[in-house]
């Protein structure tokens, strides 16, 4: 089925649970929730610190240094001013929604992780449906960052969340589309299995693919140029214009949180996961989460944003089609050059890319705008 | 019909407060928007947070005495604002200025419109969404001219630099290298904003075509400056009605074509090219000599009236002065260029979309302090 997955069998063996895991089943849970949680919370804040350093270097000016050598403790004092912070809920606001959107909007994040393989057999659960997993649990989101728009009975938050329910259900379908490439040839939905079968980093085989994945997520986690739900110059915060405290501080930690785990499932999807030689596994997957990760404020910093009519127009004019036209290409690929060397694959398929690319945004148009009133 | 009426689905427009407490609203000002869903159909400015009644302060002043309170209406331009005014009491009394003064003058007035369409172009880059980069960029030579306006007034933002009859002081000596470096250096930095986005995909997405004023429209509400330029009248109050020295000095009125948001942007760094064409030349001619007339501390004015314009960064400032032999002014109007650029807001943003109206109201590049008096 899969055609390029030499070597999955002793990797699927790793994959397994150990048999001399000491206390077994639970314990293991255990050990990997705490893992997660402390990895989830130390990149961030990690994240945080370098995202302020870098952009700072990017836009002329020297970022947060004041605290700490070189401003390290910088995420550290921003937490602290954040949960010395009034709670404040409007006073027409629902309050109990308005207090649990924060979480729902959180949890989901933290439970990607949960098949995110860190090493060869390194993650919580190796589900067969790891990626499948993946999509569903990560668009629970938006339901927390709506609720957050509806409870603050704010005409800014409300159109910050409207704005995003239509984003991220528009920009999910293409997103999948991109993951079934990955998907046929590796012949499995296990995260574990995807990363197994990437001999060569799927980016090469799926550079189209690549690409469609990677500007479909930015939307999924609003990141710009499609970070229309708190675009500060419109509607100054989108769905927190209305939170404080730590109850912001948890939307904080989403944004980067859905950030890391992207930039984990790039990782894992295209870039070879833990795969490297010489260093240890879980090295080669933290550079490569952090060089993605890099790339994605890398663009923060340079282009401005799109409108919502343009980024809905891209979604299902531009990406739809050639997520399409990715999946049937792929797809032909598999069946009818099953022996063929990947190289030669890996030309087709930059070929593909190069005049898609070339000829859809010479064909696409964003539309106009005004509407006649 | 029958779907309709059965779905029962009503929306109806709401109306949102833009400001005067927003981050793109530069400065006080109110948008009383009505909205339906993202689409702008109703538009009312709301204005007055700034009032500091500066046209009737200044009737209890001397003539002299009026010139720091000029300094606070454009505060981005506040040479300009000087020239303006001090133009206007000359030209009631009749006194000569000398030749060095009238360089200098034009030296700091173009200094100055460099400086202001730098905040100008930086802050509707900012409102497209590009995450404060460019304009920390443009912060960064604009740091350069104030330091430059600094040495010879002082003051980094009111400068209270020009005198009726020429100028307070004459430049130090570091003054002509410094510039010198400057003017040098100045049309690489454009280039460099321009290789970041002038051509930038998305910017262009977001500001052609969007916002158009059209000529007609421009000149009947009596828009000038950059915005009536970028709509393709070639009205510039340096060429049209020639004040100070601007006749000796060769430059290009740049001028857009469809007057949409990104020629108003090309208009200002056009502009900006030229306003250094400008300061080379006034260097190379320099006269030594005097830098003020002989003019009475208490100047008393002539019984009559009288109107001065000059260009601006933001169009055509204008002091419309009446004098009645006493010792202050009887009457001192302002003609402020982003008032009644402002006039024309509604029809240039009736049927865009939020984001819209904030990049179309961003390019006309107002300034509350002028608009407030």
């Amino acid at each position: 089925m899969a055609i390029y997955s030499p070597g999955l069998s002793v990797l699927s063996q790793n994959a397994a649970l150990p048999p001399d895991w000491p206390g077994g089943y639970w314990l293991h849970w255990l050990v990997f929730v705490v893992i997660i949680m402390t990895f989830v919370l130390a990149s961030i804040m990690g994240f945080i610190y370098f995202e302020r350093r870098g952009i700072g270097r990017f836009q002329v000016r020297l970022g947060p240094n004041r605290t700490g050598p070189f401003g390290i403790l910088q995420p550290v004092a921003d937490a602290i001013k954040v949960l010395l912070k009034e709670d404040i809920v409007p006073a027409k606001g629902d309050r109990i929604v308005h207090w649990l959107a924060p979480v729902v909007a959180f949890v989901p994040v933290l439970l990607i992780f949960a098949v995110v393989p860190f090493g060869g057999g390194a993650l919580l659960a190796d589900l067969n449906i790891g990626i499948l997993y993946v999509v569903a649990v990560s668009s629970v989101t938006v339901v927390g960052v709506f609720m957050a728009g509806w409870a603050s009975n704010n005409k800014y938050s409300l159109l910050g969340a409207m704005r995003d329910v239509a984003q991220v259900v528009s920009y999910e379908i293409p997103l999948l589309l991109s993951i079934v490439g990955v998907v046929l040839l590796t012949g499995s939905l296990s995260m574990i299995k995807i990363v197994a079968a990437q001999d060569l980093p799927f980016i090469l085989l799926q550079p189209l693919g690549f690409l469609i994945f990677f500007m479909a997520a930015l939307a999924e986690i609003n990141r710009t140029p499609f970070d229309l739900l708190e675009a500060e110059s419109e509607i100054v915060a989108g769905f927190h214009t209305e939170y404080s405290g730590m109850k912001f501080a948890m939307f904080y930690l989403v944004e980067y949180a859905e950030v890391l785990a992207i930039s984990a499932i790039i990782t894992t999807l295209f870039l070879g996961g833990w795969r490297g030689p010489l260093l240890p596994p879980f090295v080669w997957f933290l550079i490569k989460v952090f060089g993605v990760f890099f790339f994605i404020f890398w663009i923060r910093s340079t282009i401005p944003r799109l409108r919502i009519d343009q980024v809905m127009a891209f979604a299902w004019k531009a990406l739809l089609p050639l997520a399409l036209l990715n999946l049937v290409v792929t797809g032909i690929e598999i069946v009818a050059l099953p022996a063929i060397s990947p190289w030669v694959i890996i030309l087709i398929n930059l070929g593909v890319l190069a005049v898609l690319v070339v000829v859809w945004s010479r064909f696409f148009k964003l539309g106009g705008g005004r509407v006649a009133v | 019909m029958a779907v309709k009426t059965e779905l029962k689905l009503k929306t109806e427009p709401f109306v949102l407060n833009i400001g005067p407490v927003h981050p793109s609203t530069h400065g006080v000002f109110r948008m009383r928007a009505t909205l339906d869903g993202e689409v702008l159909i109703d538009l009312e400015p709301v204005f007055g947070y700034l009032h500091r009644g500066i046209e009737k302060l200044a009737e209890g002043r001397t003539y002299t005495q009026v010139i720091p309170l000029t300094d606070r209406l454009d505060y981005l331009a506040s040479m300009s604002n000087n020239l303006a005014y001090v133009m206007a009491v000359e030209k009631l009394a009749g006194i000569t200025v000398p030749e060095r003064a009238e360089y200098l003058r034009v030296i700091m007035a173009e200094l100055q419109r460099i400086a202001s369409h730098l905040i100008a172009v930086g802050a509707f880059l900012n409102d497209c969404g590009a995450f404060m980069t460019p304009i920390l960029y443009m912060i960064r030579e604009r740091e350069k001219i104030l330091d430059l306006l600094e040495m010879v007034s002082g003051q980094r933002l009111t400068y209270n630099y020009m005198r009726v009859g020429g100028v307070s002081q004459d430049i130090p000596g570091e003054f002509l290298p410094a510039l010198r470096k400057f003017v040098q250096r100045m049309p690489s930095y454009i280039d460099e904003y321009d290789q970041l986005l002038a051509e930038n995909e998305i910017l262009l997405a977001r500001s052609k075509g969007v916002g158009i004023l059209p000529k007609d429209m421009a000149i009947n509400a009596s828009a000038s400056g950059p915005v009536l330029r970028a709509s393709g009248v070639k009205w510039d109050i340096r060429k049209a009605d020639p004040y100070s020295v601007y006749d000796r000095f060769q430059f290009d009125i740049p001028t857009g074509s469809v007057g949409d948001c990104y020629d108003r942007y090309r208009v200002r760094v056009q502009e900006m090219r030229q306003s250094v064409r400008i300061i080379k030349q006034v260097m190379e001619g320099l006269p030594e000599g005097e830098v003020k007339a002989e003019v009475a501390h208490f100047l008393r004015l002539p019984v009559g009236e009288t109107y001065a314009h000059i260009e601006s960064p933001r169009g055509e400032l204008g002091f419309y002065l009446v004098s009645d032999n006493s010792i202050a002014p009887y009457r001192l109007h302002i003609r402020a260029p982003s008032l009644i650029n402002l006039t024309a807001l509604r029809d240039m943003t009736l049927g865009w979309k939020v984001a819209d109206v904030i990049i179309i109201f961003g390019s006309i590049d107002i300034n509350m302090g002028e608009v407030d008096r």
